[in-house]
């Protein structure tokens, strides 16, 4: 079963027609990357896939759930209650972190499943602490995030979105406000996430690392989805002269 | 720790200037009595004044929440009301709104009060009017609270409230200490301000003893009970910031 269909969206900001008619699916255990240049709107189907931003049209489902159907080309959004149920689907982790800033680390990492899914403390610090030793930030537990460096930052926020045990996690650009060497370090969280079959969907700028970790990259371009397919065939071969050029310009 | 020294240099200044006004207006050593009379007499006025600074903190800190929650509504009429509110807060006089309070009920509803509603009128009226001020801090302090900090909230599950009390206010208080700090200590001095509708507080009390005695050190010892009852707040409340910035 796939974890994520989205059919047909469509977003616009006023005049500005973002996405114009983007589907994808993606299955358990899978690696997305998505690229393309600035304006393309990666970034605004990853809101709309996590109900950042509503849709104007097409269809979110996840697990076979309907978050928003399309009825006569407009997104109707299922209620309340079973929102708060998907939401518990995936996890986001942002560009710029968005630790909360008067948590400790523990704290940002295990307030939610505590008061959020109402899971027991201890069992949720347990699981936390893990998530730190595998993070490799085991030690700065009790830390304030303006007390660490933008890679720990970011670790922490990864630990935060995992800690609710989600199906699926989206990356909004999570390397991009890190120097090259943080980079690294994230990178190297991401594939070992990669490796244990975490679903992913990554919105980035770093085609080596997408070529290597992805099962799938969608390239997209001007709220279209230009070219999609494996990595090798799209970043090495592409067929799409737009791909191409973006390629050859960030290579 | 160079801080007390500094401390001590404050408060041995304030103790010196009006020790200097005296001895300049050739008052000598046995008006230690003088003075000790005069700090009880004024004492009696800082009961009152400390009632309202009290009072005024107690209620306008969380009506200016409500106000703040009714500014920031997303129904637009009840946005419009509260802006009008505000400015008519910030942009009258503070004398005059006491006057109004006071003398409201008598000319509009036509209600006479009793005396005591004069401690009442003095309360309602610094409260609405301080109100005002806490809101727009308050709003100020919440819209510096980054969007995605709201954002990652809602992805996490939190439901509104939620994200409100656990992650929004802390981060408020934070960021509007100061200006509150700012406001606490200016209302200190505003308390004297009640006088326009004959509330018996220090500032008024020490008006009637320097009319008395044709002399004006009793405003200054009044002035000297207000500096060294908001370098107490100033201290308080640079703790309390101090406590609040420790995650920065």
């Amino acid at each position: 079963m796939n974890l994520l269909e989205i059919k047909n969206i469509k977003k616009s900001f006023g005049d500005l027609e973002v996405l114009k008619d983007i589907s994808i699916s993606v299955a358990e255990g899978e690696v997305v990357s998505i690229l393309g240049p600035s304006g393309s709107g990666k970034s605004t189907l990853l809101r709309c896939a996590t109900m950042l931003e509503t849709m104007d049209s097409g269809s979110l489902i996840y697990c076979g759930e309907n978050a928003a159907t399309d009825v006569n080309g407009k997104s109707v959004y299922a209620p309340k209650k079973d929102l708060k149920r998907i939401q518990n689907y995936f996890g986001l982790v942002f560009q710029n972190f968005n630790l909360f800033p008067h948590y400790t680390v523990l704290k940002n990492i295990t307030d939610a499943p505590v008061h959020v899914q109402k899971r027991d403390k201890e069992e949720v610090e347990k699981e936390a602490m893990a998530l730190l030793k595998q993070m490799g930030i085991e030690d700065k537990f009790d830390y304030y995030p303006s007390q660490l460096s933008g890679g720990q930052q970011q670790r922490v926020a990864i630990a935060r979105a995992l800690a609710m045990n989600p199906k699926l996690l989206f990356f909004d650009e999570p390397t991009s406000a890190l120097d090259p060497e943080l980079t690294s370090e994230i990178l190297r969280v991401l594939r070992d996430l990669a490796a244990e079959k975490m679903t992913m969907v990554i919105v980035t700028h770093e085609i080596e690392f997408a070529r290597n970790v992805s099962d799938r990259v969608i390239f997209m371009d001007e709220g279209y989805i230009v070219e999609q397919g494996a990595p090798e065939k799209v970043i090495d071969n592409p067929d799409n002269d737009r791909v191409r050029a973006f390629l050859a310009k960030i290579k | 720790m160079k801080k007390r020294p500094v401390i001590a240099v404050f408060v041995f200044a304030a103790l010196l200037v009006p020790a200097l006004f005296a001895s300049c207006s050739g008052i000598s050593g046995s008006d230690v009595n003088w003075f000790m009379g005069v700090v009880y007499q004024l004492s009696n006025g800082m009961w009152a004044s400390l009632l309202l600074f009290g009072c005024t903190i107690l209620f306008s800190m969380p009506l200016g929440l409500l106000v703040c929650f009714a500014r920031r509504s997303r129904f637009k009429v009840i946005e419009l009301i509260t802006k009008f509110y505000i400015s008519i807060m910030r942009g009258t006089p503070l004398m005059l709104q006491l006057l109004v309070v006071y003398f409201a009920p008598y000319y509009i509803f036509k209600i006479s009060l009793s005396s005591e509603y004069r401690t009442y009128a003095a309360i309602i009226g610094f409260a609405l009017n301080y109100a005002a001020y806490f809101a727009e801090i308050y709003r100020s302090g919440i819209e510096a609270v980054p969007k995605g900090h709201h954002e990652a909230a809602k992805v996490l599950g939190y439901s509104k409230s939620q994200t409100f009390i656990k992650i929004v206010f802390p981060q408020m208080v934070r960021h509007t200490l100061p200006p509150v700090t700012n406001e606490i200590i200016t209302l200190v001095k505003d308390t004297s301000l009640a006088f326009a509708i004959a509330y018996i507080d220090m500032f008024k009390i020490a008006k009637e003893l320097s009319a008395q005695q044709s002399n004006i050190m009793p405003l200054f010892v009044a002035g000297l009970f207000y500096y060294i009852f908001n370098f107490v707040v100033s201290f308080v409340m640079g703790k309390i910031e101090k406590r609040a910035k420790r995650y920065e």
